[in-house]
């Protein structure tokens, strides 16, 4: 007998139907399609629809083809990558700041108990002090510049990072520290082995979540005092009255937060095969 | 199979070993001045009601818990702390989740400062003595109880210890699984030639592996037995003197 480790089929097991008689792969793969992605396209057709017939004043909601156009030519001309690049630099830095430090400080607070409660109830409240509400505190430190506005998004993503690492390294199995000891491993050893790769996924939970919270205070900062960046256009535009490119830059949001959230997947299921929380 | 062999190596020496513990201020002595001398290469079962000190006797021997009083002697050397030459199996099989099967079974060795390559393969020898070669690249959360304990019993053997000590390592299984693992240990262990100290409350377990029952008092201060069983291997369990062994340690705690 051989043995064949299940994964993958595990993995979308939950989600595939026992059909009575299943058809040729493209048909029943046009069927999941469907039953994924069905109601989006319905959605997207229906605009498309209401607002051609004007059911939907096409002054707000202009039809789908004309966003669409302006995308292309905002993409075409190069204005829009600039204001995508721009904006991805300022949610890059601050995400990967946060991540460099927010990473080692959990699992160094997460180890060091007396660390982790001195610091706790600072932790807390900063936590629960939105990042919008003292981004106005940044912009008097920092001026309007590039400076407050990362500074903010790496704020608002360092505590998401940091609790969940801190979190994943005190939810640590203590059975198997103790297993790791009776083998003889050192603390340092013992935290390499064990201790790191049990925090992974709730680091990724995290990692998720502020991520998330990137996209939302990026698009915050760009609305005020940024004259480039993917949430400057979308008010920029509507200022303009050019709503087409106002929905073009919106829908390149919500591209950048899939994106965004993609990667991410993809690299925990790669580290994190082993989880069974793994998506 | 061959019956008590004497070795040299693996004899643990313990006089009067004194552990108590403070529970809200109050001591509680659990063991009280416990000696006893077990022969490299035997099967020491330990036997008590619940809440005895089975656990706590085991753990000072490993190293997991500091004496109050008394000495640990092992080899004739006395011995404090966490050693090489002891290898632990507890009650749960305490697998890394993200290692597979070959990485878990390798990873005493890997801790121990051994290259990955020679780990994994002096530990493949030890999967293939608890029969899960064919489970080499599988994830803990793929293996049923048994499987996931077969491998912690791996991994416990792949460090050659002189003395392995397994805290109810069968308690969770099912009787059947629990019968054929009881099975395999008797294997191992005489191929292995490994003193092997046993924890157990299942008095038909320790009557089937082990070459002495260590019973220790229900009553705080009452004297610890010893119970010889000096029957062939492989045993019946249904034979007439393995009944009578069992009735007699089922006399020890007034059950009939
Ligand atoms: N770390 C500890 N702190 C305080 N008390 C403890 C500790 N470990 C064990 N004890 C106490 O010591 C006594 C013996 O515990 P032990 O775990 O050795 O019993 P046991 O014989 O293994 O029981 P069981 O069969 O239920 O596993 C118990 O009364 C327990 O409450
Ligand atoms: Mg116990």
């Amino acid at each position: 007998m051989t043995y064949q480790i299940a994964d993958d089929e595990e993995r979308s097991g939950g989600r595939r139907f026992p059909w009575p008689n299943p058809g040729p792969r493209i048909l029943s793969a046009a069927r999941s399609g469907l039953a994924d992605y069905g109601l989006l396209i319905a959605f997207f057709a229906g605009w498309q629809i209401a607002s051609s017939v004007e059911w939907l004043n096409p002054a707000v909601f202009p039809p789908l083809d004309r966003v669409a156009y302006a995308l292309y030519l905002g993409i075409s001309s190069g204005a829009l990558i600039d204001d995508i690049a721009i904006s991805l630099q300022r949610s890059g830095i601050a995400f990967g700041a946060a991540i460099a430090f927010g990473i080692p400080l959990g699992l160094f607070m997460g180890q060091i108990r007396a660390v982790e409660r001195a610091l706790d109830p600072i932790l807390q409240l900063f936590r629960q002090t939105s990042a919008l509400a003292v981004y106005p505190v940044f912009i008097l430190m920092m001026g309007l510049g590039e400076a407050s506005k990362v500074f903010v998004i790496f704020w608002a993503t360092l505590f998401p990072i940091l609790l969940a690492t801190i979190g994943g390294v005190k939810e640590v199995d203590a059975k198997l520290i103790e297993m790791a000891r009776t083998f003889g491993a050192s603390r340092l050893t013992t935290f390499r082995r064990v201790v790191l790769p049990a925090s992974v996924p709730s680091i990724f939970v995290g990692l998720r979540l502020s991520a998330t919270t990137a996209l939302l205070l990026l698009i915050a900062a760009e609305m005020i005092g940024a004259n480039k960046g993917v949430g400057f256009q979308v008010m920029n535009a509507q200022y303009n009255f050019q709503i087409p490119l106002m929905f073009a830059a919106i829908f390149l949001l919500a591209f950048l937060g899939l994106a965004a959230n993609w990667v991410l997947i993809l690299l925990q299921r790669r580290l994190c095969r082993w989880s069974p929380n793994t998506p | 199979m061959s019956s008590i062999e004497t070795r040299t190596k693996g004899e643990v020496t313990i006089r009067d070993l004194t552990k108590s513990f403070k529970i809200d201020g109050e001591t509680l002595t659990v063991l009280r001045k416990v000696s006893l001398d077990i022969r490299g290469g035997e099967s020491l079962a330990i036997v008590g009601a619940s809440g005895s000190g089975k656990t706590t006797l085991l753990r000072v021997l490993a190293g997991l818990e500091e004496p109050d009083g008394g000495d640990v002697l092992i080899d004739g050397a006395p011995v404090h702390g966490l050693g090489r030459e002891r290898a632990v199996i507890f009650q749960e099989p305490r697998l890394l989740l993200w290692l597979r099967v070959l990485g878990n079974v390798a990873f005493g060795l890997e801790v121990q400062g051994v290259d990955r390559a020679e780990a994994e393969e002096r530990a493949r020898r030890y999967i293939r003595l608890v029969g899960l070669t064919e489970f080499e690249t599988a994830w803990p959360r793929q293996l049923s109880g048994g499987m996931a304990q077969r491998v912690g019993i791996a991994r416990a053997l792949t460090v050659q210890p002189e003395i392995l000590l397994l805290d109810e390592p069968l308690g969770a299984l099912d009787a059947m699984t629990k019968m054929t693992m009881q099975e395999e240990l008797t294997r191992i262990w005489d191929e292995e030639k490994v003193t092997m100290v046993l924890v157990t409350h299942d008095l038909e377990e320790a009557i089937y592996l082990a070459d002495r029952v260590l019973v220790l008092p229900k009553e705080k201060g009452g004297s610890v037995r010893l119970l010889d069983i000096d029957l062939p291997r492989p045993r019946d369990r249904n034979g007439a003197r393995f009944v009578t062994f069992r009735k007699q340690l089922m006399a020890e705690f007034g059950l009939h």
